[in-house]
């Protein structure tokens, strides 16, 4: 194996796990260890400048950082990242002086944004600070989009969604409520618009047509149920509700079905529950408020008696699964679930009837436009598409991410700059060590688990649709769940000139994951290290020859704790612990002093 | 020092061995020695050998004297008996804990000082007695609690920190032994653990004395250029001889190697120390041989390690020659340890 290349600015990052994985890569350890110190307000912005909407996201983002917290590996569960992120929303103080600001002085380039969305929004709150003159262009009363429209209240309350939309809008958007667009042609012929951004999203529920789905108005489309309860138009459902699928917008209408007075509610799977899409978070929260879970049960029809809707017929099914794989189903008889509404919930598209087919926008057989991967940009060089427009339904964080990278290229398109040449990523390392055994970082391992959030109690969450069921932590539990983070930005860097081989690191590592051994290929090395390294996902980093012996001091990433044992026990400083500050790249970056300056600590 | 402890997580795949113990069951307090001492890595080496050779925490006994070296008994094996003695006089008490219990394992930890300068007298009389413990020297040539002093074991030549260069000739504690008709005698270093660790694996099973003596670079006070303790020269000049595998005893009866190669050492439980010669001229079994070899190698600047000599059934143990008792003390009835006061006063009146 060759050295490997830690000068690589993503090799550090991929080290920080939840960094690499979060879309939109925010400085998760740096945030949690400022609210570790009282610093909420630096927590917040420091997620701000990444995920622009961190009360909502610390509430109900997807959080793909938890699955890939290094703390789930060392012991069962990962580090409450999403909750700490609310944590440090709701201790934040005023905010409004360190928001970034629009200069007086426009640069005369003119941007619209289709929807008020999270994309929208985040292509707005990277533009306005350049410059930009923003115009948002929202088909209902309130912006949000799906964020208002199909997160139930009682997950994500209106006044959160309200502050954090108000921050960009206020930078001076031009908000356009209850304008929707319904001719892109119209819109880019009258030439108002130096570049236009679709953010519309993924409006569209599927349908399931299946005999008898026309008999009733009891059936009911997911997503387009939830905006009515969100817009107050229905406020009541029947005492049996059937749900059918089990993502999470079919946890949202199970739960908020039962605030509407249902007292029977059935989340209908047709798959197992290890094949399930929704969170698992989602799926016990409703469990808890009594929702059944009924799986192996496939739709064949819907019932009516009458001219009433009376209930539902479904296939059960049997299943053979090997390796995790469905290899055989077997259907074993019919079964009947009576009920008074149906919601449909398996699934969202992207739907776009505004958009002309001759103005060069291509759409792909799918009528789904295309759209670049990395520039956002589609066939007509003015128009960008991002969130769940662009790809299909994905998240929040995902369509943050998305606003981030168009607004990158909307910039450098109005500034006649090639839109394809990215800027470069990047890595500060800057070395913890003061003296003798004097860190500038603390980094004891604490062995608690993890903390749960209270919730209300079962009978006040639903007496009202809209009261917020979580209430976040206590002040005591957040003391303690942010000392679970293992900071694993504080990277333990290896110089090989220096090592004399003394053996002291390799003896005082608690994991186990330093080894010194003779060089060889990747396979071979990881049959010789000294304790199992079977994670191949996780890399091995693996020295020059040291200057004795010319082994190789090799570190399975995998379990380190970076508690900075490694870097304490070496006598020549071989191993230091440096701290890695990763520049993932936004628009305007190094170009404008409009944003201001962050506090960076450790 | 290290100022951090080292915390109770672990890789969640770490062996376990016979008793259902990992290695870090095995591990003590946090150091106190510099960072990069050599003693730490000879203390990750015994609790390696512990925890391979499964042995009960409670069943071992962990022994010193005075010294850096002395302090490094509280850094292995927490749950153990111990005794930090006085300079030099450890060979006394573990005779004492071993008159009394037999049962139990001995591990003596001592440092070039306490064991060649003023223990040097109880040292050669444990040898004399084939005490059976094992007796780590950790060897770095200096005073490291006095800040760096010339001890017994310094070689001629070799410079101090700040410059002065040593005159006197040194004890070599392994030829000192190996005159004294020591059964077990082996030369280590802290930087090669796979020597070290079946060394003291087969140490532990042998039975009576067993001398290992390792190089232990004192980082502070002995590893700069002119050393002749430095990682860097030690790790030009030790020379292997043999190498040496631990056989556990249910892989001895399994596995017959072939004669020739390798030579077997049986241990008194069924294990064995399987020795592969590096030297064609060397013969462990042979201890003339053995002794000529490391002296005509100390002549020439290097020093011999692993297994240097062992006996198969050493001819005298304490235990045989002072008729000591099966039974521990502890576990035996107090009529039997106090025979009473009409006995007493018969013996007495014996010298009236």
């Amino acid at each position: 194996m060759e050295p490997t290349d830690t000068a690589e600015p993503d090799y550090f990052h991929k080290v920080v796990d939840c960094q690499w994985a979060c879309p939109a890569h925010t400085d998760v350890p740096e945030y949690i260890r400022l609210i570790a110190q009282g610093e909420f307000t630096d927590a917040y912005m420091v997620n701000r400048a990444s995920n622009v909407f961190p009360g909502i996201l610390g509430r109900v983002c997807d959080r793909p950082c938890e699955p890939a917290c290094r703390r789930g590996r060392i012991e069962d569960k990962p580090v409450a990242i999403c909750r700490l992120k609310r944590v440090a929303a709701d201790h934040r103080d005023d905010i409004s002086a360190l928001l970034p600001r629009a200069p007086e002085q426009k640069n005369g380039k003119r941007v619209a944004c289709i929807g008020a969305g999270p994309a929208s929004l985040t292509v707005a709150n990277d533009l306005l600070p350049l410059g930009y003159e923003v115009t948002i262009f929202e088909q209902f009363a309130v912006a949000g989009g799906l964020m208002r429209t199909n997160i139930p209240a009682f997950r994500l309350p209106a006044n959160v969604l309200n502050e954090e939309i108000g921050y960009i809008v206020s930078m001076g958007a031009d908000l356009r409520l209850n304008s929707p667009i319904r001719s892109m042609k119209q819109l880019l012929d009258a030439k108002e618009f130096d570049a236009v951004f679709v953010g519309s999203g993924a409006p569209k529920g599927k349908e399931l047509e299946l005999p008898g789905r026309r008999d009733s108005d009891r059936i009911h489309i997911g997503i387009a149920w939830l905006e009515s309860v969100a817009f107050d138009h229905i406020d009541k459902i029947g005492e049996r509700v059937l749900i059918i699928g089990v993502g999470n917008t079919a946890m949202d209408c199970c739960r908020t079905s039962m605030r509407l007075g249902a007292k029977d509610v059935k989340v209908m799977a047709r798959k197992p529950r290890k094949f399930f899409k929704a969170s698992a978070w989602e799926l016990e929260d409703a469990e808890h408020e009594t929702v059944q879970i009924v799986v192996n049960r496939a739709p064949k029809s819907f019932v009516t008696k009458d001219g009433k809707l009376a209930g539902m017929m479904f296939e059960a099914l049997e299943y053979d699964i090997s390796g995790g794989e469905i290899t055989a189903t077997r259907v074993l008889g019919d079964e009947f679930y009576p009920c008074d509404d149906v919601i449909l919930a398996i699934g969202q598209e992207n739907a776009f009837p505004w958009i002309e087919r001759d103005i060069g926008i291509n759409l792909d057989r799918w009528n789904v436009p295309v759209v670049d991967k990395t520039t956002f940009q589609s066939t007509r060089p003015e128009v960008f598409f991002g969130g769940d427009a662009a790809f299909g339904p994905k998240n929040i964080i995902w369509s943050v991410e998305h606003g981030h990278q168009a607004a990158i290229s909307i910039h450098k398109f109005c500034q006649g700059e090639s839109v394809a040449a990215r800027m470069p990523r990047g890595l500060t390392l800057s070395s913890r060590k003061m003296g003798m055994h004097e860190w500038s970082y603390k980094n004891e391992y604490n062995a608690a688990e993890r903390r749960l959030v209270p919730h209300v109690g079962l009978v006040e969450r639903f007496k009202k649709v809209n009261v917020e069921v979580e209430l976040g932590f206590t002040a005591e539990q957040a003391a303690l769940e942010v000392q679970r983070c293992l900071n694993c930005d504080m990277q333990t860097v290896f110089t090989a000139k220096l090592c004399i081989e003394c053996d002291a690191c390799i003896d005082v590592c608690p994991t186990d994951c330093l080894t010194i051994t003779h060089g060889g290929e990747e396979a071979d090395l990881r049959t010789r290290l000294r304790a199992p390294a079977r994670v191949t996902a996780q890399p091995l980093v693996v020295s020059g020859a040291l200057p004795q012996t010319g082994r190789v001091m090799v570190k399975d990433e995998n379990l380190c704790v970076h508690c900075g044992l490694c870097a304490e026990r070496c006598p020549t400083a071989a191993w230091d612990m440096q701290k890695s500050t990763i520049h993932w790249p936004h628009a305007g970056d190094g170009e404008t002093a409009c944003r201001p300056k962050q506090r960076q600590s450790a | 020092m290290t100022f951090m402890a080292k915390p109770k997580v672990a890789h969640p795949e770490l062996p376990r061995n016979a008793l259902g113990l990992t290695r870090r069951d095995y591990e003590g307090s946090n150091s106190t020695l510099c960072a990069g001492c050599g003693h730490d890595s000879i203390t990750a080496s015994i609790v390696e050998a512990c925890w391979a050779n499964a042995l009960q925490p409670q069943n071992l006994v962990k022994l010193s004297g005075i010294g850096c070296s002395s302090k490094t008994t509280a850094y292995f094996v927490s749950g153990a008996h111990g005794f930090n003695s006085v300079h030099g006089r450890m060979p006394s008490v573990a005779t004492g804990a071993n008159a009394a219990n037999r049962k139990l394992h001995y591990i003596g930890v001592s440092g070039d000082g306490d064991t060649l300068s003023i223990g040097l007298g109880q040292f050669i009389h444990a040898i004399r007695r084939n005490l059976n413990m094992v007796y780590i020297i950790e060897n770095n040539g200096v005073y490291g609690l006095t800040k760096g002093q010339f001890s017994a074991s310094a070689d001629v030549g070799t410079k101090a920190k700040k410059g002065e260069v040593n005159s006197q000739p040194p004890i070599d504690p392994v030829q000192l032994a190996l005159t004294l008709g020591a059964s077990f005698v082996g030369r280590g270093f802290s930087g090669d653990k796979r020597q070290l660790v079946p060394l003291i694996q087969a140490g532990l099973r042998h039975p009576g004395f067993a001398l290992i003596d390792v190089l232990s670079p004192c980082v502070t006070f002995n590893d700069h250029e002119g050393s002749t303790k430095s990682y860097a020269y030690t790790r030009e000049h030790y020379h292997a001889a043999v190498e040496a595998d631990y056989v556990p005893r249910a892989e001895a009866i399994a596995v017959d190697y072939p004669a020739g190669e390798s030579l077997l050492v049986p241990l008194h439980d069924g294990s064995q120390v399987r020795l592969r010669k590096l030297e064609p001229a060397f013969d462990t079994r042979n201890r003339a041989n053995a002794y000529a070899y490391i002296d005509a190698k100390l002549h020439e600047g290097e020093y011999v390690t692993g297994l240097i000599h062992a006996q198969d059934a050493p001819e005298h143990e304490l235990h045989a020659v002072n008729r000591t008792a099966a039974t521990p003390l502890n576990r035996m009835p107090y009529e039997r340890l106090n025979p009473g006061a009409a006995t007493l006063a018969k013996l007495m009146a014996r010298y009236r």
